[in-house]
């Protein structure tokens, strides 16, 4: 790694709201190890206070600073400067599935108002509160999720198809998963993830997956085992009537 | 004049990490209506950052543990300078805390038989903190943030306070804007909490994000509370140091609590010679012991070995770490370095997942290959708004703080593991505190309207200066003030001269301009934080000066002893006429019964 850099780097980055904008060019040097939020930074510090851009660890624990650079969706703050050519021109643009608020900010209200409408972990009452990791390691994963909505901003029912009005999302996917695969949770989310999270307009092309800055496997591990579980609530009329003849618990025999 | 909306509850809660979300739920499930303003996103506070877990003492893993042991360790790494009642019901109702969040589906890391897996931490007597791998933090917020939207609390995200209002003597509102588009807010309210956490932005470098500016301090002291203990701020020993772009970002704890390494240049395991007298029957007397352990606790088996001395209490690592590097025996970047890669490699990626990304994407440093390289970052102040231990309630009746803005919990030197263990237990302490405060409050408190007019007047002013400074520029200089001559070793010259400078900066801070428009505009915004960076840096500096011994995190130079005098008193600094007035005020005295487990000192094996 060198040690020392008088390199500049060429920035774009998008400047406006959500009725008009540009990409206005500065020039940024580039220290060893430094990122995109970095840069940004610097452009707020020294050039333009007033660019707007969300940003809180620093160290891709928080999820704010999510953006496209040179289209990728990714967190600025684990974006490195020294991925690009020395020649190359970064382009840092908001996320496009949201409305944008200012530069790179964007509104992702929606997220918020979707996860209220999620049944909460519901234990039972007389719970024993005795259990093991084998029995909670699919669910620490889900749980790894910080929100930068990234996922959100990739999945083609929102970005490309903005059903915002009858789709959760996958981030709100893992959220389910969490709670229907915690070994303690008595509550049933497969009438609400058919009817509301409309999870059959999931066509699984893992672009989730593929930008999750936590490596939460999204389609394979929560998006497809909870599609399972709906078909075979809802699609499967003869597997529900054994069990509704044998009487076997439908929350106990899933998890 | 501006417009401004208007809001009103009987509890509004200021900030919305794990102190604000705990308060608001708690005050909430007593029937008051509840806000929680948060100046970022919900969900981002600092407390999702906190990595090595939440302090308890569940005995789950070491049976011995019990909260007598939590208390007296807790006071002892705050060198005896906590609110005794503060740190009492602290390790008392920590263990309920916690079960809670479980209850409440918080997801922790689990022992063989099942229960709650528990792991070493600095000064710490036994294995007490409950985590979940490297991300603790992440799991209490989402917990608690899933708990409180389900309960009705209306939520007002990026909004942030600049000024609380009182009526006569008690407390009845809050002004602020929105970050979105700097609409202005006015908040009728009858009880206040403030859960705002630190200062951390005053410092060049630091683990602590934007939002870390002192405005929970500050808000109090401009209303006419007092801050106590403003001169122990936190150097955590552990941050990273290179490359420069992350500078100061944390290294959890957990790196040491899993058997961690800290060696210097020379490979010498340094902190052996570090070890202070009065403690040091309790750390392995040599490598072998503490490999012994460390062995031990990775099988998760008992040993009669003592921990390791990379253990000891923060203040006393960063001085060590800060040492080593002064007297050349530093890494190539100025810090030390921090070793786990002789562990099995699997085993650290399982614990330790974040710290192996943040080194291998950021640092290009395999953590389970080769060493770290850490050093001293600002990370935490022991200081804040002085409260009643049982109700958070400050002197200004209606007013209430707890977590990181409050004061007195940790004295001198916070142990890790304790902050998110505070946050919890005073933040429900303060939320029914202050649902407690409303219900029998008589009378209906108004906001004065002059003094929403001097608000807002305060927030278009850097818009119409023509003549002007960068803010930027001022918090550089700041930063710059505080990590020279406001450091972690201090001296009357040094400290004299910082707080002159920070006089030459109050000026500067009130010329700060703000351009362009009020939308999303972050050099705005600053204009107003630099306010409260200045009082909080102020009465850092000033109490820094004025307690004349070394003490936990505080170390003078000039003053190298912890001196008994001292022993019995908290610098408090309160708003007056004249400017910021400091006393020297007497520390409650701890009643004999809990005396009493300091006397007999058995030796502690973990």
């Amino acid at each position: 790694m060198p040690e020392a850099s008088t390199r500049t780097a060429t920035l774009k980055v998008y400047r406006g709201d959500r009725e008009k904008g540009e990409f206005k060019t500065y020039k940024v040097p580039v220290e060893a190890g430094m990122v995109v939020l970095d840069a940004i930074h610097y452009i707020q510090q020294n050039f333009d206070p007033e660019l707007a851009v969300r940003w809180n660890c620093k160290a891709a624990k928080c999820g704010s600073c999510s953006g496209e650079v040179n289209g990728m969706p990714s967190l600025m703050c684990k974006t490195r400067m020294d991925k690009f050519r020395p020649d190359e021109e970064i382009m840092v643009q908001p996320i496009k599935t949201f409305p944008i608020i200012k530069d790179l900010v964007t509104d992702v209200s929606w997220n918020y108002e979707v996860n209220k409408r999620i049944t909460p972990f519901t234990p039972a009452e007389d719970a024993n509160w005795t259990f093991y990791q084998e029995d909670i390691d699919r669910v620490q994963e889900f749980r790894k999720c910080i929100e930068c909505f990234l996922c959100q901003n990739v999945c083609h029912v929102l970005r490309d198809h903005d059903r915002k009005d009858t789709f959760m999302g996958p981030r709100f996917m893992v959220r389910t998963a969490g709670l229907e695969m915690h070994p303690l949770d008595e509550a049933d989310r497969l009438k609400f993830l058919k009817e509301e999270g409309h999870i059959g307009y999931c066509n699984i092309t893992k672009c989730c997956t593929e930008v999750c800055p936590e490596d939460i496997h999204i389609t394979d591990n929560a998006i497809i085992p909870l599609k399972e579980r709906v078909v075979d609530e809802f699609y499967d009329p003869i597997g529900k009537f054994i069990r509704g003849v044998l009487g076997v618990d439908k929350k106990k025999a899933k998890k | 004049m501006s417009q401004y909306e208007i809001k009103e509850h009987d509890v509004l809660v200021i900030g919305a990490g794990g102190a604000g979300l705990r308060a608001a739920i708690e005050a909430s499930s007593l029937g008051v209506n509840v806000g929680l303003v948060c100046k970022s996103l919900l969900g981002k506070a600092h407390t999702v950052m906190a990595e090595g877990g939440v302090a308890a003492a569940l005995a789950n893993v070491d049976a011995q543990d019990g909260w007598q042991t939590h208390f007296r360790d807790t006071m002892n790494g705050g060198k005896m300078l906590n609110n005794w009642r503060m740190a009492q019901l602290h390790a008392q109702e920590a263990p309920e805390r916690v079960k809670e969040l479980e209850r409440w589906g918080a997801v922790f890391d689990r022992t063989k038989d099942g229960k709650i897996l528990q792991r070493a931490f600095g000064g710490h007597t036994w294995k007490r903190l409950c985590h979940v791998g490297d991300r603790t933090g992440l799991e209490m917020i989402r917990t608690l943030q899933d708990r409180g939207v389900h309960q009705g609390i209306e939520v007002y995200m990026e909004c942030t306070i600049t000024k609380l209002f009182k009526d006569g003597d008690r407390i009845c509102g809050a002004f602020g804007y929105y970050r979105e588009d700097g609409r202005y807010i006015l908040f009728k309210a009858k009880a206040i909490v403030l859960a705002t956490g630190g200062v951390g932005k005053s410092f060049t470098v630091t683990s602590n994000s934007w939002e870390y500016t002192g405005d929970g301090h500050a808000l109090a002291y401009d209303t006419g509370a007092d801050l106590i203990d403003m001169e122990f701020v936190q150097f955590h020993p552990t941050g990273m140091v290179w490359p420069p772009g992350v500078r100061g970002i944390l290294v959890t704890e957990g790196v040491r609590g899993e058997g961690g390494i800290l060696r210097n240049s020379l490979g010498e395991r340094f902190m052996f010679k570090y070890l202070p007298e009065a403690t040091k029957n309790d750390y392995a007397a040599n490598e072998e012991e503490a490999i012994k352990w460390t062995n031990a606790a990775v099988a998760g088996e008992k040993t009669d070995a003592r921990r390791p001395p990379e253990l000891s209490t923060r203040d006393n690592v960063a001085r060590a770490i800060y040492t080593e590097v002064k007297e050349g025996r530093g890494s190539p970047h100025g810090g030390v370095f921090l070793d786990i890669s002789y562990q099995d490699s699997e085993r650290v990626k399982k614990k330790l997942p974040s710290m192996y990304h943040q080194f291998k994407d950021l640092a290009d440093v395999d953590i389970t290959a080769g060493p770290m390289e850490v050093g001293p970052t600002m990370h935490y102040i022991m200081g804040g708004v002085r409260v009643e231990a049982d109700t958070c309630m400050t002197r200004v009746p209606g007013l209430f703080a707890a977590g990181e803005c409050s004061g007195g919990m940790h004295g001198a030197n916070r142990l890790g593991g304790n902050s998110l263990s505070d946050l919890i237990v005073f933040g429900q302490r303060a939320g029914a505190g202050a649902a407690s405060y409303v219900k029998n409050l008589t009378g209906h408190p108004e906001i004065d309207k002059g003094q929403i007019e001097e608000a807002i007047e305060e927030m278009e002013a850097p818009f119409k200066r023509s003549e002007g400074v960068n803010p930027y520029d001022v918090a550089k200089e700041l930063n710059k003030v505080m990590s020279t001559y406001v450091g972690i070793f201090r001296e009357e010259g040094d400290l004299k001269t910082g707080v002159a400078k920070l006089e030459e900066l109050k000026e500067m801070a009130k010329k700060a301009k703000a351009t362009g428009s009020k939308s999303y505009n972050p050099g705005w915004h600053l204009c107003r934080d630099l306010h409260n960076m200045m009082i909080c840096s102020e009465a850092i500096a000033r109490s820094a000066l004025s307690r004349k011994e070394s003490r936990g995190a505080h170390s003078r130079l000039d003053y190298p002893n912890t001196e008994a005098e001292w022993s019995t008193c908290n610098t408090a600094v309160e708003r007056s006429e004249g400017g910021m007035k400091l006393e020297h005020t007497p520390l409650p005295e701890m009643p004999s019964e809990l005396k009493e487990l300091f006397k007999k000192k058995e030796p502690s094996h973990a």
